[in-house]
């Protein structure tokens, strides 16, 4: 990060915040005991293994992968996960002939309940301005080289849709269980920067 | 509203970075930001479209330097100040008190 060389520093702004939160304690307008709990939440509790879960129950379910692809808000609460920025999820099938690649150009849109808070590449101005403009290129930068002939689908989010991307299931993993699944699920296959592991 | 935030398509904006280790936190004060916005925006001082346009006023030159934590408090603290919740002024006066251990 560049936050060591603002003009303001670190210090200033650690000592706004700081200020910031004194005085919303003082007013009470905010409870110190829950910022600590929301720190925690996001920091420790909400990450892509929730979204990996969700994959691999696809994976392994025809019948889940059906309600994912047509209501992915509803078949994600079916595990358990709801919350904020994930309110109106669309997930998008990888195929062997379609990749979907997904980005917020206009800020930092991310589901967040299935992925946890985005890395900060994805926040960054480059990432923002290049995955609409280059797409494959920008892929290739993360090590994705695509065949010519494989469709790229870019989602930018809006206001309000959170998009999760399905990543084609590795071959040889039909004996796999869903755990174990799961595990060849990475946060980048889910954006579609990446690809799901080999078993 | 058109603006430095529509960033998308943009050219000459460098490789995208990609950090070792990917920490959701880069130091305690991103952490306080993050807690301090959910804290706010639950409790309905302000609501997303605010804060997101919040974040698409501040200075252009700022909003491609400012680390992505630093816009969200900036945003924060305008729009408690607009709205008359807690002025500039005092978080200012704050920083003050405390830079000098006197809070």
């Amino acid at each position: 990060m560049a936050q060591d060389h603002h003009d303001d520093g670190p210090s200033d702004v650690a000592l706004r915040v700081k200020a910031l939160e004194s005085l919303l304690v003082e007013k009470g307008l905010v409870d110190p005991a829950a910022l600590d709990l929301i720190v925690d939440t996001y920091e420790n509790r909400i990450g892509p293994r929730n979204g990996a879960k969700v994959v691999a129950k696809a994976w392994a379910d025809p019948a889940y992968k059906a309600r994912l692809l047509e209501d992915a808000t509803a078949a994600i609460a079916e595990l358990g996960f709801t919350g904020a920025q994930g309110e109106n999820m669309v997930v998008l099938e990888n195929t062997a002939t379609v990749h979907n690649l997904v980005v917020c150009t206009l800020c930092s849109c991310y589901p967040w309940p299935t992925l946890g808070l985005p890395p900060t590449w994805y926040k960054s101005p480059p990432y923002r301005a290049r995955a609409v403009r280059d797409p494959r290129g920008t892929l290739r930068e993360f090590g994705v080289e695509l065949p010519e002939g494989v469709e790229i689908r870019v989602w930018d989010s809006n206001a309000e849709i959170r998009y999760m991307v399905l990543p084609e299931r590795p071959k040889g993993t039909e004996k796999l269980s869903e755990e174990a699944l799961a595990r060849l699920v990475t946060r980048d296959a889910m954006i579609g920067v990446g690809r799901a592991s080999a078993p | 509203m058109n603006g430095i935030h529509d960033l998308g398509g943009m050219d000459g904006l460098g490789p995208v970075l990609r950090e070792a280790n990917e920490p959701v936190f880069h130091g305690d004060w991103e952490r306080r930001v993050f807690a301090v916005f959910i804290a706010t925006i639950v409790g309905g001082l302000f609501n997303d479209d605010e804060f997101r346009q919040a974040r698409e006023r501040l200075e252009p030159a700022r909003y491609l330097k400012a680390p992505y934590y630093e816009q969200w408090l900036l945003a924060i603290q305008r729009l408690l100040d607009e709205k008359g919740i807690i002025k500039k002024a005092d978080i200012e006066a704050r920083m003050k008190k405390l830079a000098t251990g006197a809070a």
